[in-house]
């Protein structure tokens, strides 16, 4: 949160600096004397996570950048040349992929936390926008790094998205035509794809800095959803609480991430993409990456025409919503009380909301027919449902148990429930 | 509180998913075999890699390229052929650890069943040369349409990927080898096909007409074969490649065991080196983990009275 600049220059040099440039004092300042909310939990840690997992990408990929070809003749005999010939180039190439998983993995948790602790909640609605920028340019990104192999799978993968913009009326055409640099997925498709997946994750460092910029502007949430009242009773300095905090979360996420890309590197990949990609040759099944399979099931779970939006459109409108809807989020949740905590019913939804999203990645890599079709239908009106309907209720019609005076409080009375309940004030109700 | 744990539960099963979809189709499901490659500290098996070699060369060459593979990789850290030291008789400034020194290796290319194609040489023409063990191991047909003319019209696949391009690839190819069988009586096998309960495919296609109605739908209480058919005839017989090590059998199971551990390697040469670091890097990590904790512990300590 902003707080008054305790950084202290010890020698001449950083005197020197300081009064010329105090990028010193600014990081002192964001990342030693931080304060911080004594009580978060190690939810809260993915956000270092995701740091460390956008620094791996970026770094693999770089090395991996200066031995891959892209072009479509050369980009698959590329990437074993990387695995077989480029020192430690197999290191490079698992955990590039795997770090793909991974950062999606923690993207996940990060915004389900932020979900059930009511982080995009006045005033943190711009941090929680940025971080849904974040979240679609990593797809984008996440989306063209995957068809730079040019396997079966990439191929496919990139002819069945790049097709789906052919569905927006009057321009869909065009803008298909743009992405291909042609007429079918080809060498100018690959070769705007490379250089795309090049530049995004620079774009998406730039928002990142956004990103910490709003976090630090108000703040750390924290499990009670209480703001801080107190700075010497509710908070401590970031480091070195949650520097080590944070470390020691992020070495137990890289135990996680050592063991795919060492053990079962090709796990959570498709074997059809290690056969070269073939125009002429359909997989017997398209299957994207399984971070994208809750996105995937709601665009097929479309499958009736709307009046004059067809069902393909009507899937892709429905793809879209279903993360541009995140951006209008802190203003459908009417609730005063951030954290569910202290929401039993909105934590009930919560969980629903929680398996649905899980129901849909599953559905995503089955194929939708018979009953996945209305599986995967419920759960996408559900999805919808939980944002434009029950969020939107609870906020006037839930009654919030008691919430504790500050964050100290919390923290004290965490091992005496009785009096956690009888020194608490009502919150205020809608 | 449940849900945390719910949470965490399911998105830990998402992780872990994907690797269980499997495509769909009717195939048998592969023979497990027990690989030496498999585990976290599997490691490959030299002598079956050699023998595989040999498989692969005296079977499989007659159809199928390893185009990614080269034959100093025969030779390199890991491969079938390596050589620490140089075998005696060899002069003190030979290092046969570097694989395109190795002696085995330079034989290999020198004695391969196929040439390599060089040039333009000095008067602009191309040439057919015995290979070295820097070049690429040649396959069977110097292009796609030759390939298929010389096949039926099939395509038999690179096998520098195949283990890797299959779901289960080890013990696909393996029940594939070992898989072919004659086609039940329901069905009719065209000439030039032949069929595999592994091989994935509709048999449905292949039923004989009596059992389909004029519709071309199955008639009832007809069980459609699992499996399909393919191009490739059933390549391996008992006896067909001679094994120098006499203790081991010349059975189709052992040379299909033995092929699909060459094969493996052909996928993944750094498969050995990977584990390896994968065991430090894990150790490596546990101990961070540990520390951090503690350290973590400590520095809390002073808050949590």
């Amino acid at each position: 949160m902003s707080h008054p600049s305790t950084y202290n220059p010890n020698s001449g040099l950083e005197k020197w600096l300081d009064a010329r440039l105090p990028i010193l004092r600014l990081a002192h300042d964001s990342f030693v004397d931080f304060p911080t909310p004594k009580n978060l939990n190690y939810w809260w840690t993915f956000g270092g996570i995701l740091t460390v997992c956008l620094v791996i990408q970026i770094i693999t990929g770089i090395v991996l950048a200066m031995h891959y070809t892209p072009h479509t003749s050369m980009a698959f005999d590329s990437v074993e040349h990387i695995m077989r010939d480029v020192n430690y180039g197999w290191l490079m190439r698992y955990v590039h992929a795997n770090g793909g998983s991974m950062f999606f993995l923690a993207v996940y948790i990060h915004m389900f936390r932020g979900l059930y602790y009511g982080s995009y909640k006045e005033p943190r609605e711009v941090l929680w926008m940025l971080g849904v920028v974040i979240f679609i340019l990593m797809m984008a990104t996440a989306f063209m790094g995957y068809v730079l192999p040019w396997g079966q799978m990439s191929y496919w993968a990139a002819t069945v998205i790049t097709n789906l913009f052919s569905a927006i009326p009057l321009i869909g055409d065009d803008i298909r035509t743009l992405f291909w640099g042609g007429f079918s997925v080809d060498n100018p498709t690959l070769n705007r794809f490379f250089s795309l997946h090049y530049l995004l994750p620079f774009a998406i460092f730039g928002v990142v800095m956004l990103h910490i910029w709003a976090l630090h502007v108000p703040g750390n949430n924290n499990p009670t959803g209480v703001e801080v009242k107190d700075v010497k009773k509710d908070t401590v300095p970031f480091h070195p609480y949650y520097t080590v905090k944070d470390g020691f979360g992020i070495a137990v996420f890289l135990v996680l991430f050592a063991a795919f890309v060492f053990f079962n590197p090709d796990g959570l990949g498709h074997p059809d993409n290690y056969i070269k990609a073939n125009p002429l040759s359909t997989p017997a099944s398209i299957v994207p990456e399984w971070y994208f399979m809750p996105f995937y099931a709601i665009l097929r779970a479309i499958t009736f025409d709307l009046g004059p939006i067809s069902s393909k459109l009507g899937g892709v409108i429905a793809m879209f919503s279903s993360l541009l809807i995140l951006f209008v989020l802190p203003w459908l949740d009417r609730s005063k009380v951030r954290s569910m905590r202290y929401r039993p019913a909105a934590r009930l939804w919560f969980v629903i909301f929680v398996v649905a999203c899980i129901a849909l990645g599953v559905l995503g890599g089955l194929p939708a027919e018979g009953r996945n079709v209305l599986y995967a239908q419920i759960a996408t009106a559900y999805y919808f449902g939980f944002f434009l309907i029950i969020l939107p209720l609870l906020g006037i019609m839930e009654t919030p148990k008691p919430l504790p005076r500050s964050i100290a409080d919390a923290v004290l009375n965490k091992h005496k429930p009785e009096a956690a309940s009888g020194g608490a004030q009502p919150a205020p109700a809608e | 509180m449940i849900a945390r744990t719910t949470i965490f539960a399911a998105l830990a099963s998402l992780a872990g998913m994907t690797a269980a979809i499997a495509s769909a189709g009717s195939a048998k499901e592969a023979e497990h075999h027990h690989w030496h490659f498999a585990g976290p500290f599997g490691t490959f098996d030299k002598d079956a890699l050699q023998r595989g070699y040999q498989v692969y060369e005296t079977v499989c060459a007659s159809c199928h390229g390893v185009e990614q593979l080269s034959f100093r990789n025969l030779g390199q850290k890991g491969g079938p052929f390596y050589l620490n030291t140089c075998p005696a008789g060899f002069a003190d400034n030979v290092d046969c650890s570097n694989p395109n020194e190795n002696p085995i290796v330079k034989a290999l290319a020198a004695q391969y069943r196929y040439q390599v194609l060089d040039g333009p040489d000095d008067s602009g023409d191309m040439v057919e040369r015995t290979p070295l063990a820097s070049d690429r191991i040649p396959g069977p047909y110097p292009n796609e349409v030759i390939a298929r003319l010389a096949n039926n019209n099939a395509l038999p696949p690179d096998l520098s990927l195949i283990t890797k391009a299959r779901h289960h690839g080890p013990d696909y190819v393996y029940s594939l080898l070992i898989g072919y069988a004659d086609a039940p009586a329901t069905v009719e096998i065209t000439p030039g096909q032949y069929y595999n309960p592994y091989f994935h495919g509709d048999m449905t296609q292949a039923l004989k007409p009596e059992f389909l109605d004029a519709e071309g739908h199955v008639v009832d209480g007809v069980v459609v074969p699992v499996g399909g058919v393919l191009a490739m005839a059933p390549p391996l017989v008992d006896g067909i490649v001679d094994y120098a090590d006499e203790a081991t059998p010349e059975t189709v199971e052992q040379y299909a065991a033995d092929v699909v551990e060459f094969l493996t390697w052909a996928s993944e040469p750094k498969m050995e080196a990977r584990k390896s670091m994968g065991v430090m890097s894990l150790i490596y990590l546990v101990i961070l983990c540990i520390i951090l904790y503690w350290s973590y512990r400590r520095v809390w300590a002073g808050l949590k009275k």
